[in-house]
């Protein structure tokens, strides 16, 4: 096999493992002759896809963007924790039990109660996905500070770098990789957790469109959603390794030299 | 006056129940534009002793003075280079010589203005450690002798007082190595700082030092100290020179004691 073709072929991989899944799901179904209700054909949630494109989109569009502004403030805020616990082993020791109680705690249990304080709609979708995808952040960001190299810290101090000075200077960007390689765990996340809340207390969004299908037993609609959520996730997760790649060169450097 | 002077410095690491004393009643002085190499069997708290006069590390007991004021917190503008080049990755080489110009007073505050000015002074320097041309690649884009001979750039770009220089030869291969001591010397002769040398390697201490101080093993004290009595500039004939092999061989012999 030449070098073009087994990189063609390496490139085809997850559209021809992605097709031969659906072909033996088809077969599957029509061999053992499964009820739609129970698990419907590939092809059928297809044409539900194309023939209901337009309602998918309208509440696709609801949960993309709950989900995008719940994850901006994850950064924003998992970024400013994150530093402030790799900062200050005061701040670590205090905080970061807490953060992991907090993050054992299942996000659905904290819908109702987002629902009595701020009501149904799209504000606790937003919450969630903002508290289920705050967590990688702020530990990836206060790991890439923990770890900068004790000599690189001596050489500043010597220099009479104030703590201000290694923070910006060393600790910001040596975290840089870690925020980025954070944020594709992050932005998965961040969809679950809107989509919970749509499912749980919801009004609007694909959870709440995969909810009612099912409540009318329309389990195509009902796959249609779960393949758009997919779909979303899978672009999100692409743009994030995107800026991942563009905003850290240097911590490719491997692929950069060869 | 002695720049730098220690007088009793001892120094005990605490864990928990357990105390080590790891250096004890070092005392010596080190004239301004003196070079001294540290030598010693490892774990004798060589390194130690740099923490110490850079105030990085406070003494448990006796006094540490540079040019006359005493020790207590991290001195500054100090020029510092480690084994390892502690490079920053995001940074150009020409960047990452320029920190120190981003930290150090009156550097600090003309940087951002006189930018061009400042890295024509890196460009200076570069050139005599002869990376001029890569100025604009990345550390890891060069190779191991080369991203220390930006570490002894960085350490040096401002100038300082005092440089110092833990095993900063240590991790190279033995050609690189004796190549960067003829650099080093260079450089030394040019700004005629005061150096403080760690390192492992005897040939190194005599070759680069005015006064080599011997240290005995754990708990460190300085058992030797030796004038190196042999002019400037040093080559590497010179390393093989009698006289040269013969104050090797006495530290060697002090030190193999220890060992003992």
């Amino acid at each position: 096999m030449t070098d073009f073709r087994r990189e063609a072929l390496k490139h085809a991989m997850p559209w021809l493992v992605t097709a031969v899944l659906l072909v033996i799901w088809e077969i599957a179904c029509i061999v053992f002759d499964v009820p739609e209700i129970i698990l419907p054909k590939p092809t059928k949630i297809f044409t539900v896809f194309v023939a209901r494109f337009d309602i998918l989109m309208a509440y696709c569009w609801d949960t993309l963007w709950t989900t995008v502004i719940g994850f901006l403030l994850a950064i924003a805020g998992g970024l400013l924790l994150g530093l402030a616990i790799g900062a200050s082993p005061f701040v670590y020791s205090g905080l970061y039990p807490l953060l992991i109680a907090f993050n054992a705690i299942p996000k659905v249990a904290l819908v109702p109660i987002l629902m009595i304080w701020v009501g149904v709609g799209s504000l606790p979708a937003v919450i969630t996905a903002f508290v289920i995808s705050f967590f990688p952040i702020v530990v990836n960001v206060a790991t890439g500070l923990a770890t900068i190299e004790p000599e690189m810290r001596d050489v500043l101090r010597s220099l009479g770098a104030t703590r201000t000075e290694i923070l910006t200077k060393v600790g910001i960007p040596r975290a840089m990789p870690y925020l980025f390689a954070s944020l594709k765990v992050a932005i998965t996340l961040a969809f679950i957790g809107s989509v919970i809340s749509e499912t749980v207390g919801g009004n609007n969004g694909i959870g709440f469109l995969m909810l009612s299908a099912s409540a009318r037993n329309d389990a195509p609609t009902t796959f249609a959603g779960l393949f758009a959520i997919a779909i979303m996730g899978v672009l999100m997760y692409a743009v994030c390794a995107l800026v991942e790649k563009r905003m850290t060169r240097w911590a490719f450097r491997g692929e950069l030299v060869s | 006056m002695a720049f730098v002077d220690l007088n009793k410095v001892s120094l005990t690491y605490r864990m928990g129940k357990e105390t080590t004393l790891a250096l004890a009643d070092a005392t010596f002085s080190i004239d301004k534009g003196e070079f001294i190499a540290v030598v010693g069997p490892s774990g004798c708290g060589k390194s130690t002793i740099m923490k110490l006069v850079t105030g990085l590390l406070p003494a448990s007991s006796g006094e540490v003075r540079v040019s006359g004021a005493k020790v207590t917190g991290p001195i500054k503008g100090v020029g510092m280079a480690f084994q390892n080049p502690t490079l920053m990755p995001w940074r150009t080489t020409m960047d990452n010589i320029l920190l120190p110009m981003e930290v150090v007073e009156p550097h600090k505050r003309r940087f951002r203005s006189n930018r061009a000015e400042y890295e024509e002074r890196a460009m200076k320097l570069l050139k005599t450690v002869g990376l001029a041309d890569f100025a604009r690649r990345y550390p890891w884009q060069l190779s191991g002798g080369m991203q220390q001979r930006s570490n002894l750039c960085r350490a040096l770009i401002h100038e300082p007082e005092l440089l110092m220089l833990d095993e900063p030869f240590g991790a190279l291969d033995a050609f690189t190595r004796e190549e960067l001591w003829g650099v080093m010397q260079a450089l030394w002769l040019e700004k005629r700082f005061t150096g403080v040398l760690v390192t492992h390697d005897l040939r190194e201490a005599v070759y680069l030092a005015d006064t080599v101080y011997v240290m005995s093993k754990r708990p460190g004290r300085i058992v030797l100290t030796r004038q190196i009595d042999i002019p400037r500039p040093r080559s590497l004939a010179t390393t093989f020179e009698p006289h040269f092999v013969d104050i090797v061989h006495e530290l060697r012999d002090r030190i193999s004691q220890e060992h003992a």
